[in-house]
């Protein structure tokens, strides 16, 4: 820490670089502050609209209940994730561990990924809409959603699989296949085990990202206020919320809404966050 | 004998299933092909023929959008967008750049580890909550600001200000790696000629991390342009040209939402085209982010 003297006499000499560094801490304060009073805001006010009522069994537009939506969001969570990620480890060990360098198609494929990557997720409703909805017969269903969804978090997947699978040393592979392991068991089962811990940050991301997600769900799995089974339709909670918050009637129980999803997001960002650390401390050891 | 056919199936088996494997990832890696060959093909499809019903000209420059009487033009959306993807990136990419030179060459380590996860968290925050966060504190506190202009709660200036705080960790994200990225070297050069810390970040560091910093305003510029839920949550929704900053706008992402639940035939379809345009306008923002980041590496 620099003493208050000596940054007054810096400040002298040199005001210009003064003047930077002041507006430099200025702007991240800012940062740190729309942050803070954000999360404050929604916090103080939705905490104490927390009542039991938002938690029974059965929604009416009396009560509001989120717990039918809060258990959709399960369900179109562990159904995105049941798609997305096996197609996306498994895309990511070809990316890596099968295809020959400098090939096209690898190519294509990072391509493609980084499209879809930055595709909006209306566009993404849209498609499933006409895909899933229209095209395949699934109508407004949860099988639709999740379908969209998952499309949507393959990028995600697949960016921190090839990430970690790239992490994990050339000497492992090497050990076993001079063990005489080929080429499918050394991926299995000794390369793929390695990176677990960054694969799982990777899921847990893509779960932060289903469950906030509304815009591409509105017009694939529907905005049906009940528990839902594979086809049927069924609201998640950001829907559910989005629905509160813009007929302007429910505002109370939106704030509690709202604090139930950071709540949510706020938990899975520190899982993340502490599998993340756990590998960079692995890979110091 | 018996055995050495057995040996002989067994590596058989074996050199089937390795095979089989590897054509099983293979596929895997087809399928983000598939899905954007499929998502092109289905918007394109059910798109571009309204499109061309309605005239591709009268369709992207039309000033009315009139669906109960057959009258589709949607530069009014696109204008909107536009409008608020700029008021967004003037409020917001000042600030997110500022930021992230203080998280990679001003910050204490210990805040570091404080700071990078909160800006990770501002990244995870659904966008219904910032869109409920603008309907109960940023609409009120513009709606009282533009009241000797007579503006609206609801208008551009609340929607750039929200988008504005949800681009910041998107930006933030991309630029302080890529000046993380700029060598040590450069940084201890100006410093050994006697700049101060701050000369020498912003005129030899801040510099040479030029295209980063450029790929992430490109990336928040798509991020802005494609949020759904929070714009249309306080932007006002009135599909009309803009009549001025505290007036209220429609972006092409809300025209699609606002409407979907109750279109049919070609107002639905004129929906579907708004998403073309929409989904062209992300390819291009794209491809410069891609070529951005090509050269930054290189």
């Amino acid at each position: 820490m620099r003493s208050w003297k000596r940054w007054h006499r810096d400040a002298r000499r040199h005001p210009l670089s003064a003047l930077v560094s002041l507006i430099t801490h200025l702007a991240a304060l800012c940062t740190v502050l729309i942050l803070g009073f954000l999360v404050a805001y929604i916090l103080i006010n939705g905490i104490p609209n927390l009542k039991p009522a938002l938690f029974s069994l059965t929604y009416t537009s009396e009560n509001q209940s989120m717990l039918p939506a809060i258990l959709n969001t399960c369900t179109m969570t562990l159904l995105s994730l049941l798609l997305a990620v096996p197609v996306g480890v498994g895309a990511s060990i070809y990316l890596t561990e099968y295809a020959p360098r400098g090939s096209r198609l690898v190519a294509l494929v990072r391509l493609t990924t980084e499209t879809l990557s930055g595709i909006p997720s209306i566009v993404y409703g849209l498609f499933g809409m006409l895909l899933f909805g229209n095209a395949l017969h699934l109508g407004y269903s949860m099988l639709s959603g999740a379908l969209t969804l998952a499309i949507m978090i393959l990028p995600l997947i697949m960016r921190t699989t090839e990430e970690a699978l790239c992490s994990v040393p050339d000497m492992y592979r090497e050990g076993s296949f001079g063990l005489g392991a080929g080429r499918l068991r050394t991926t299995l089962c000794v390369v793929l085990p390695a990176a677990v811990p960054g694969i799982l940050s990777g899921v847990i991301l893509g779960v932060g990202r289903i469950v906030g997600e509304t815009a591409a769900l509105m017009y694939t799995s529907g905005t049906v206020e009940k528990v839902a089974g594979l086809m049927d339709s069924g609201i998640t909670l950001s829907v559910h919320m989005y629905r509160q918050a813009s007929e302007g009637l429910y505002t109370e129980q939106a704030y509690a809404t709202a604090v139930v999803l950071l709540a949510l997001v706020l938990m899975i960002n520190l899982l993340a966050s502490r599998l993340a650390g756990k590998i960079t401390k692995g890979r110091q050891a | 004998m018996e055995k050495n056919t057995s040996q002989a199936l067994r590596t058989r088996l074996l050199a089937i299933r390795e095979k089989g494997m590897a054509l099983v990832f293979l596929l895997a890696a087809l399928v983000s092909i598939l899905c954007v060959g499929l998502i092109c093909v289905f918007l394109f499809a059910n798109g571009i023929p309204a499109m061309r019903e309605i005239g591709v000209l009268d369709f992207l420059l039309g000033r009315t959008w009139k669906p109960g009487n057959d009258i589709y033009g949607i530069f009014p959306m696109i204008i909107g967008s536009v409008y608020v993807t700029g008021g967004a990136l003037l409020l917001g990419v000042p600030i997110a750049l500022l930021t992230a030179v203080y998280l990679a060459y001003f910050c204490p380590d210990g805040l570091y580890r404080l700071l990078k996860p909160a800006v990770e968290l501002l990244a995870g925050i659904p966008s219904v909550v910032y869109g409920f966060f603008g309907i109960v504190v940023l609409v009120p506190f513009v709606r009282t600001i533009s009241e000797p202009l007579d503006g609206k709660g609801n208008s551009i200036a609340t929607a750039s200000i929200l988008l504005a705080i949800m681009i910041l960790p998107t930006i933030i994200g991309v630029v302080e790696p890529a000046l993380r990225a700029v060598p040590r070297s450069y940084y201890e050069g100006a410093l050994a000629l006697g700049a101060t810390h701050e000369r020498s970040v912003y005129t030899a560091v801040v510099p040479a991390a030029g295209s980063g910093i450029l790929a992430g305003i490109v990336l928040g510029v798509g991020r802005a342009m494609g949020e759904t839920m929070a714009v249309i949550m306080v932007a006002g929704n009135q599909a009309r040209m803009p009549k001025g900053v505290f007036q209220g706008i429609r972006t092409l992402t809300g025209n699609i939402v606002i409407e979907m639940g109750y279109a049919a035939g070609l107002h639905r379809e004129a929906l579907i085209a708004t998403g073309v345009v929409l989904f062209a306008f992300i390819l291009i923002i794209n491809l410069a982010f891609s070529a951005l980041k090509r050269r930054d590496a290189a």
